[in-house]
């Protein structure tokens, strides 16, 4: 299933401090963490951004902290997938963890913010729809590809040992954009 | 095959002769942890498959520690949930506010990480329990709440990269200047996805509190773990508090690399890392003199009694500059309890010091000295993006507890040097 939205470009070492100020880390709950999601480096950007839209930064994207709630927050307010050319360690896992498609290419500097795309996080071939052109990702490791494929990595777990909710499920941490 | 010691014990946990860099691997973890900011999350999604059993709660530590004692209704409700958890399951090893700390100080000082452990924190600064010689990395709630069903983890095998110190530090250096300048020498994503291992004559000389320190902002240079071959140092560190058997393992002399920095740390001199990244690093002498509102003492980087000794030692009989503040946080309940065995404590309060019970508070901007628009701090602690300690335009300079005592008597940013003795 291809996801199409607008690109929102931002720079190098995009941090989680950035995508998540530690001062909202008081709840857990997706919908309030959406609403502060990047406010530190663009306070518009949770009242402007669109469901689809795709969050785009340079190198070492996610740096910083260990929380979850970056992730948590991006998919909250509607950000269907992050382009990078290159995500920090541990956000990378979360957003794999959570089920949030991360395409990882150094054709970001291409990208500008703005630009229409559509992209498809199972071939991660990104296509941009304003500049005529195509980029193609890195692929995901095939390990990292089956716990996206079962809904994420709870689901995975659960699947493997035989628990209630092995079966893929809309989580508590999925956007809703109904 | 020569392996690193990160491969060893990788290699050790996933029962498997030898691991190979890129290789990915299911491994059996010895110790989990997750604090009130990431446990809560790891328990509802714990609980929202089904499951009803911690692999092994001996194995699972919580430890209150970023926003307690509760900053706010929200922060106590988000206690509430994993003292709930911690009650229902037993688990030994919980930490309340009085009896515990920050995680990082907290667990080695209490023996629950010991040389050779493989070690998974949802927290990012769980690299800090490297400096004992273990594996240890930070991780997501999630990855927390499967490793709590499964007792396992699967990690891709790092590649390593070899920091060798030799000579001996400068005069007030600290491990401290020796991370600064590391991240400063290979930048904020230098170490992505690696093992950063830390070796020479220096090294070996360091207390174990100073090992943690270096270890401790592996992170901030991107890295998976940093690590610390555990020597007799180590051995009595952990000898009279390890609540397990441990396991020594060292690199092969011929191991393989991705790079290997050689630096004379007599050289390096004491460092700071300038607004607003950590890889921002300066020789002290390059900003000295930059005027400060705030500087805070604390954090999981530099709150140990090493830390506290070498700040009181400058401040004893000081006072804190006119028109400036100090805060003094120790990392934990115990060593706030040894500060003031040790007469620090006074110190400390003699010289208009705000000091409090432990917790992570004003590094990330949590309360206890959070920064306003216009406010320049120093900080003990290891992180200064924009808004990290409060408003996304406060200044944040990091650097040692002796560069952060001198700098609190004088107002501005001061060399050890000249406030000691005087």
């Amino acid at each position: 299933m291809n996801l199409y939205g607008k690109a929102w470009k931002y720079g190098d070492n995009v941090d989680t401090d950035q995508i998540i100020p530690a001062r909202y880390l008081v709840t857990s709950d997706p919908k309030e963490l959406g609403q502060h999601c990047m406010e530190d480096a663009d306070p518009e950007f949770s009242k402007k951004v669109h469901p689809g839209d795709v969050l785009v930064g340079l190198k070492n994207f996610g740096c910083g902290s260990s929380r979850e709630h970056a992730p948590i927050a991006i998919k909250a307010v509607g950000v269907s997938a992050v382009i990078a050319k290159s995500f920090a360690r541990i956000f990378y896992r979360n957003s794999i963890n959570l089920g949030l498609p991360l395409f990882e290419t150094d054709a970001v500097e291409r990208i500008e913010r703005g630009d229409d795309l559509e992209l498809n996080p199972g071939t991660g071939e990104i296509k941009n729809v304003t500049k005529g052109e195509t980029y193609q990702a890195r692929p995901l490791p095939e390990f990292a590809r089956e716990i996206m494929a079962a809904g994420g990595l709870m689901n995975y777990v659960a699947k493997k040992k035989g628990l209630t909710a092995g079966k893929p499920t809309p989580s508590d941490y999925d956007a809703r954009r109904d | 095959m020569p392996m690193t010691i990160t491969e060893k014990i990788l290699a050790a946990h996933a029962e498997k002769k030898e691991v190979h860099p890129g290789e990915l691997i299911t491994c059996r973890i010895d110790l989990l942890m997750g604090n009130d900011i990431t446990a809560p999350i790891a328990i509802k999604a714990f609980e929202k498959v089904g499951a009803t059993q911690v692999f092994d709660p001996d194995r699972l530590t919580i430890v209150l520690s970023h926003f307690v004692p509760a900053k706010d209704i929200k922060s106590a409700d988000q206690c509430r949930i994993a003292r709930v958890f911690a009650k229902k399951h037993r688990l030994k090893y919980f930490y309340d506010e009085g009896r515990g700390g920050i995680e990082h100080i907290l667990l080695p000082q209490e023996g629950l990480v010991v040389p050779g452990d493989v070690v998974l924190g949802a927290d990012s600064h769980s690299c800090t329990y490297g400096g004992l010689g273990c594996f240890a990395t930070g991780v997501g709630s999630t990855d927390l709440a499967a490793a709590m069903i499964t007792g396992e983890t699967w990690f891709k095998v790092p590649e390593s990269m070899k920091f060798h110190f030799y000579g001996r530090l400068a005069p007030w250096a600290s491990a401290k200047d020796l991370i600064l300048y590391t991240i400063g020498q290979i930048s904020v994503d230098g170490a992505t996805y690696r093992a950063m291992e830390f070796t020479g004559e220096v090294v070996e000389r360091l207390p174990v509190d100073q090992r943690l320190t270096l270890c401790n902002m592996a992170i901030e240079a991107g890295g998976k773990s940093g690590i610390v071959a555990p020597d007799e140092v180590t051995v009595e560190y952990v000898k009279p508090r390890a609540k397990r058997p441990w396991k020594l393992f060292k690199s092969d002399p011929d191991a393989a690399y991705h790079s290997v920095y050689e630096w004379d740390a007599g050289k390096i001199g004491l460092q700071v890392a300038c607004p607003y990244s950590p890889d921002n690093v300066k020789p002290l002498e390059e900003i000295a003199g930059v005027e400060v509102d705030q500087v805070f003492i604390g954090s999981c980087t530099n709150a140990r009694m090493e830390d506290l000794r070498i700040a009181a030692r400058i401040m004893r009989g000081k006072k804190v500059a006119p028109y400036v503040r100090c805060i003094v946080i120790p990392a934990t309940h115990q060593v706030f309890q040894e500060a003031l065995r040790e007469g620090l404590i006074e110190v400390f309060a003699e010289a208009g010091c705000a000091i409090s019970e432990a917790t992570c508070g004003p590094c990330l901007g949590g309360y206890n000295g959070v920064l306003g628009a216009e406010d320049v701090c120093l900080s003990t602690s290891n992180r200064n993006f924009p808004g990290r300690m409060g408003h996304p335009k406060a200044k944040v300079y990091l650097a040692s507890p002796a560069v952060a005592a001198a700098t609190a008597v004088t107002g501005k940013i001061t060399h050890p040097e000249e406030v000691a003795n005087v």
